[in-house]
């Protein structure tokens, strides 16, 4: 909402400075987005006296002029046609800027004649359009500011032009007598009072206006109008052209400036037909769908069925409250003009206008709420202004529906302000900040003024009155933990979870990203999502089209930009929330890392390699322990297809309970995601591991056996596709009290084994808790091992 | 005797191997040596000279076996040193290299945050980031024609045909959380809910994704001078300097009275510090919950009141930690990640300061 600084001094007599004004209106709420005042760049310019003018000796249009300035007598070359002796100019002097030509002035050599600056015109100093001659003035002596001659002069042209946001609930703010009155309410002036007209018609209006049942409820309360007959539309004066051009509207003619008047100073949207093209009657009904109306803006609007408008004989001429016909449009011929003052249900405009993307300055007013009450005063103040600037004589007013009545009260408890913002404000202080924004006090009940749609309860009242006082005065006041002593346990255990998986990773060296959790549709698809369940209606582009299945392909995505900069081995995990569906809830948090090309650059310490599926596998595995997912986990093949099919495995607890999964991705995935490989990754469902069982911190005793630990090796030979655990697990069912540890710690595969067969060694790890093992004993147990061994895996001691 | 004291003596001193001073040992003091033969020699003397030659040739012995035995460590050392001497490595080829991982900005400024309000009660409630319409913005008092929905820039979600209910939206801030802990625990709630929300712009300044951290609190007097005390302790904790805000009405639909909030700040040489200086910055929207939205979430509004702030999380780690660009901190540059990452180890508490 833009206004200027003389238009709110049309309804609030004041002598505060723009600055008070500007730091005010922020501070109740309305937040000054800009201040601009035209005379700041004119600031330098001095007037000047041309004392002399002679035709320049080689150029026929061209006048040597001699100027008397604040610095002496200059010559300038000028080619106006009005640049003669004896007038008053605008001078320029070498060194200015000239905000209309964009350029700084120099001394010139205009056909062997020095120039020293220029004589401006209006357009040069960006005052109008005016470039027919320069500006040649009928007052003020040489060496005056240009500024203070406008101010003295021609004060529309250097009116502070503010502007301001408004939040939704704040409609009154968008006509420039609302804000005058929150002003005055603070105490910056008081309110002038309000230009109100009284119109009779002099005959009845040959065109009425009915509204039908179907738009007579949720679409048009009232719908007054009158005919306006012999009117004389041109170029408004010269005072509302600048107003409208002050604030950025373009003037188009008297009875159109005069609707947009309305329209900022009064938040009060009108609309003005020429008479003469409308046929028959006016007759605000709904759409059926399908009509078309080509609007003012020029541009064709299709309706859908149910929406609100106007037709006459021919058809749809008007969206209601949102914008007007082209074909039923006033312009410089007109001379019968019907004015029309209606008041729309506010959830209708919204709907219309958002169904037919149309934005206008009616609808943003109609559909944030004007004053209904203010109806058919302003439908007199309109008339009267048209008459008074384009002539013509008023008709009787005709009228469809009724003012609504939104007179409501609700009680002012004075006590609020205290116990709901923390202000102490006297009782009688709130009543008068109150009646100052226009609300009536009876006894303990506040009226709310019509132009307020906003005040729907107390509170509303309590804000009023705290926003007036000024919330910058509000002290902060301490407060009270909820129970005495410590604060409790804040984090749930799932936090908490988070919390360590994120910060175990990042300790074994990932990098944490945060990746969009919207991708694009190939990408979601090879990762098992890409549905239409998950897909958003408006995505902002086609990369971002689809809620992401798996933080792999974001992860990917990271990996391949990284690539593409020149890095090629990595590290990155994220841990964050993936979509199994559309539905809220849906969503899972998952912790996944990815390890990107070889484990270390070039290395004198030769420890650089590809990376491979068991460095995923021991981050994982750190990571799984660091968050207390119980030792024995078991390991499964049939990974979801993105995986390698040979070299990844599901991570759980049995056949059923997956905890995650890692390995190698599949190198298809990797050249569609344009990955340079290898990748291997681990991926944890962090709600899937089961939550510690006891309650008790205790860990209970320790076992150390005192009696000394005796280790076995043993090599099998045995078929190539069997496991290490099987024969691990084998081994350590040899004797449950004895084993402490079977670990594997070589693989052979073919040579002299022959094809389709392995040599798989293993230490077995003895601990005896009673007695001291002797030789016998360990042979015994040896003999169990290889027959377990045996018999699980079919292989042999190697001999 | 003193012939044999110099003799060996002298010998081991010269002694340059292991072997020759084996050999002097067996001369001197070993079954034949000469020291040995000399003491078999005591029985025949006079107990007289006996107590005279005995501890004499005892001493000797002695002495002879320690410098043997200095003179064999000393030997030892020697061989060591020159071992050693041969054993040069070039200390400054690299060392192993070892990958340093990173926390991403988002996580660490969360943490800060949840450290800070949950030393003053707040605990940490989460929500689905697919929303219904109703969440999001009906029981925040936002109804459909709402002028705010549609400034709102949501993201909807797909509705198959025939599915007649209105889109889901992608929560458009963390709100939405506020109705849930309500219907779940009623009054009296002391929560933040940080998280990702999301808009559908993007520029300069703005991502379709970024994050928020709401805060709520509902007790029988809470007021919006508490608010203010809460959000100075906030603000001074995290920025690790006193941090004065000034409160200007505005307008929100969830609350009434609304504030904006400003920090103290300064612009001094094009950056901004908070903290200092006399301008303020816009940081966040607050207010008293509205009385509809405290029905919305099941709770008595003549019982209960409350304030509700909002705050970008990605916007605090602007501001803390100088990081310019919004948009780096989702495009994952390797580069980015380490110098704006931040160590595993640095977990943020109040006892031992939120930074190192």
């Amino acid at each position: 909402m833009k206004f200027t600084l003389s238009w709110l001094k049309d309804h609030l007599d004041t002598t505060a400075s723009v600055d008070e004004i500007v730091e005010a209106l922020t501070d109740l709420g309305l937040e000054v987005e800009e201040v601009a005042n035209p005379a700041d760049r004119l600031t330098e310019f001095t007037l000047g006296k041309v004392v002399k003018a002679e035709k320049h000796p080689d150029a026929d249009k061209l006048r040597v002029c001699q100027v008397a300035t604040d610095e002496g007598e200059k010559q300038i070359i000028c080619g106006a046609p009005n640049a003669r002796e004896g007038i008053t100019v605008v001078v320029c002097k070498p060194g200015m800027y000239i905000p209309g030509l964009d350029l700084t002035i120099k001394v010139g050599n205009i056909r062997g004649v020095e120039s020293h600056g220029m004589m401006a015109s209006e357009k040069e100093l960006e005052l109008s359009d005016e470039h027919d001659g320069i500006i040649e003035l009928a007052s003020g002596e040489v060496g005056d500011k240009f500024v203070d001659w406008l101010a003295e002069n021609d004060p529309a042209k250097v009116d502070t032009m503010i502007e301001i946001a408004i939040t939704p609930n704040r409609p009154d703010a968008l006509g420039v007598r609302g804000i005058a009155l929150d002003l005055a309410a603070r105490g910056l002036g008081k309110m002038k009072p309000a230009k109100t007209a009284s119109v009779e018609g002099l005959f009845d209006s040959p065109l009425s206006v009915s509204i039908d049942a179907d738009a007579a409820t949720d679409g048009c309360e009232v719908f007054a109008g009158r005919l306006i007959k012999g009117v004389k539309n041109g170029p408004s004066p010269q005072w509302l052209q600048d107003r409208l051009t002050a604030i950025g509207l373009r003037p188009i003619s008297a009875l159109v400036d005069i609707t947009n008047f309305f329209t900022y100073d009064r938040n009060r949207p009108l609309h003005v037909f020429d008479a003469d093209k409308v046929k028959g009657d006016l007759r605000v009904h709904r759409t059926k769908g399908g009509e078309t109306l080509v609007g003012l803006d020029e541009k064709e609007y299709t309706f859908a069925d149910g929406m609100v408008v106007i037709s006459d004989d021919d058809g749809v001429e008007s969206i209601g409250g949102i914008m007007g016909g082209l074909a039923t449009g006033c312009t410089e011929a007109t001379t019968n003009v019907f004015l029309e003052a209606a008041v729309w249900d506010l959830i209708q405009i919204a709907y219309t206008g958002r169904g037919l993307k149309v934005n206008s300055d009616a609808r943003y007013r109609n559909e944030r709420g004007i004053d209904p009450a203010y109806n058919m005063q302003a439908m007199d103040d309109a008339t009267q202004m048209i008459i008074d600037l384009c002539g013509g004589e008023p008709s009787n007013l005709v009228v469809a529906g009724d003012v609504p009545d939104v007179s409501r009260a609700y009680k002012l408890d004075t006590d609020r302000v205290q116990s709901l913002v923390g202000m102490e404000i006297p009782a009688e202080t709130q009543r008068a900040t109150l009646t100052a924004l226009g609300f009536v006090i009876e006894g303990d009940m506040a009226h709310v003024p019509s132009w307020r749609p906003d005040v729907r309860g107390e509170a509303d009242l309590v804000e009023e009155v705290a926003r007036v006082a000024s919330l910058t005065k509000l002290e902060g006041k301490p407060m009270p933990r909820v129970t005495a002593g410590l604060p409790e346990q804040i984090l749930s255990p799932m936090q908490k979870r988070e919390q360590v998986a994120r910060r175990t990773t990042a300790s074994l060296g990932y990098n944490e990203c945060v990746t969009y959790s919207f991708i694009d549709k190939a990408a979601a698809e090879l990762f098992g999502g890409g549905d239409d369940a998950t897909m958003l209606e408006n995505p902002i582009s086609s990369e971002m089209s689809h809620m992401r299945p798996s933080l792999l392909p974001g992860l990917l995505q990271a990996a391949a930009r990284n690539q593409a900069r020149g890095f090629n081995d990595m590290a990155l995990f994220e841990c964050g929330a993936v979509f199994h569906g559309g539905e809220p809830g849906e969503q899972e948090n998952i912790l996944t890392g990815i390890l990107v090309g070889r484990t270390v650059g070039k290395d004198i310490h030769g420890e650089s390699r590809g990376v491979d599926l068991y460095d995923a596998k021991a981050d994982m595995e750190a990571i799984l322990d660091a968050l207390g997912a119980p030792t024995k986990l078991t390991y499964n093949r049939g990974t979801n297809g993105w995986w390698h099919p040979g070299r990844s495995a599901k991570v759980g607890l049995g056949p059923k309970k997956v905890l995650g999964a890692f390995g190698e991705l599949h190198p298809k995935v990797l050249s569609e995601m344009n990955v340079k490989g290898p990748v291997v990754a681990f991926a944890i469902h962090l709600a899937e591991i089961p939550m510690p069982k006891k309650k008790s911190a205790s860990r209970g005793a320790v076992t150390m056996a005192d009696l000394q630990a005796v280790e076995r090796d043993f090599a099998f030979v045995v078929d190539a596709d069997v496991e290490a655990v099987n024969l691990v697990n084998a081994a350590a069912g040899a004797d449950k009290a004895l084993i402490d540890e079977v670990r594997v710690f070589d693989e052979f595969i073919g040579g002299s084994l022959g094809e389709g067969k392995k040599s798989l060694a293993i230490t077995v790890r003895l601990q005896p808790t009673t007695t001291t093992l002797k030789e016998a004993d360990i042979e015994a147990v040896a003999a169990k091992i290889v027959e377990k061994v045996s018999k699980a895996t079919g292989g042999a001691l190697r001999g | 005797m003193d012939d044999l004291k110099v003799k060996y003596l002298g010998q081991i001193g010269e002694a340059g191997d292991e072997a020759t001073l084996e050999a002097i040992r067996l001369a001197a003091v070993g079954k034949k040596g000469e020291v040995s033969l000399k003491m078999r020699e005591l029985g025949k003397m006079t107990p007289e000279e006996r107590q005279v030659a005995g501890p004499a040739l005892n001493a000797l012995k002695n002495e002879i076996t320690s410098a043997l035995a200095a003179k064999k460590a000393a030997l030892a050392d020697a061989a060591l040193d020159a071992r050693l001497a041969t054993e040069w490595l070039d200390v400054t080829l690299p060392a192993r290299t070892r990958r340093v991982g990173s926390i991403h900005p988002i996580s660490q400024v969360t943490e800060e945050v949840t450290a800070i309000f949950a030393d003053m009660g707040f605990a940490v409630a989460e929500g689905p980031q697919i929303e219904t319409d109703w969440y999001n913005f009906d029981a925040l008092n936002i109804p459909g024609h709402h002028p705010a929905r549609a400034e709102m820039d949501t993201f909807y979600t797909h509705r198959a045909e025939g599915d007649a209910r209105p889109p889901h939206v992608l929560r458009t801030h963390t709100s939405p959380v506020q109705i849930r802990t309500m219907e779940k625990t009623g009054a009296p709630i002391r929560i933040i809910c940080p998280g990702r929300v999301y808009r559908a712009d993007y520029d300069q300044t703005h991502t379709p994704m970024f994050h928020q951290v709401e805060g709520l609190a509902l007790g029988k007097d809470i007021s919006m001078a508490n608010l203010k005390w809460v959000l100075e302790e906030f603000f001074t904790a995290f920025f690790g300097t006193e941090v004065k805000t000034r409160f200007r009405a505005s307008h929100f639909p969830f609350t009434e009275p609304s504030a904006e909030v400003d920090i103290q700040c300064s612009w001094e040489g094009g950056t901004v510090k908070v903290g200092e200086g006399d301008d303020w910055l816009e940081v966040l929207g607050s207010g008293m919950v509205h009385p509809k939205v405290l029905e919305a979430g099941g709770i008595d509004p003549q019982e209960y009141q409350g304030f509700a702030f909002g705050i970008g999380i990605d916007r605090l780690a602007m501001l803390k930690y100088g990081i310019p660009d919004l948009r780096a901190f989702f495009d994952s540059d390797l580069r980015w990640l380490r110098h704006y990452g931040f160590a595993s180890l640095d977990q943020p508490t109040l006892h031992g300061g939120l930074n190192r």
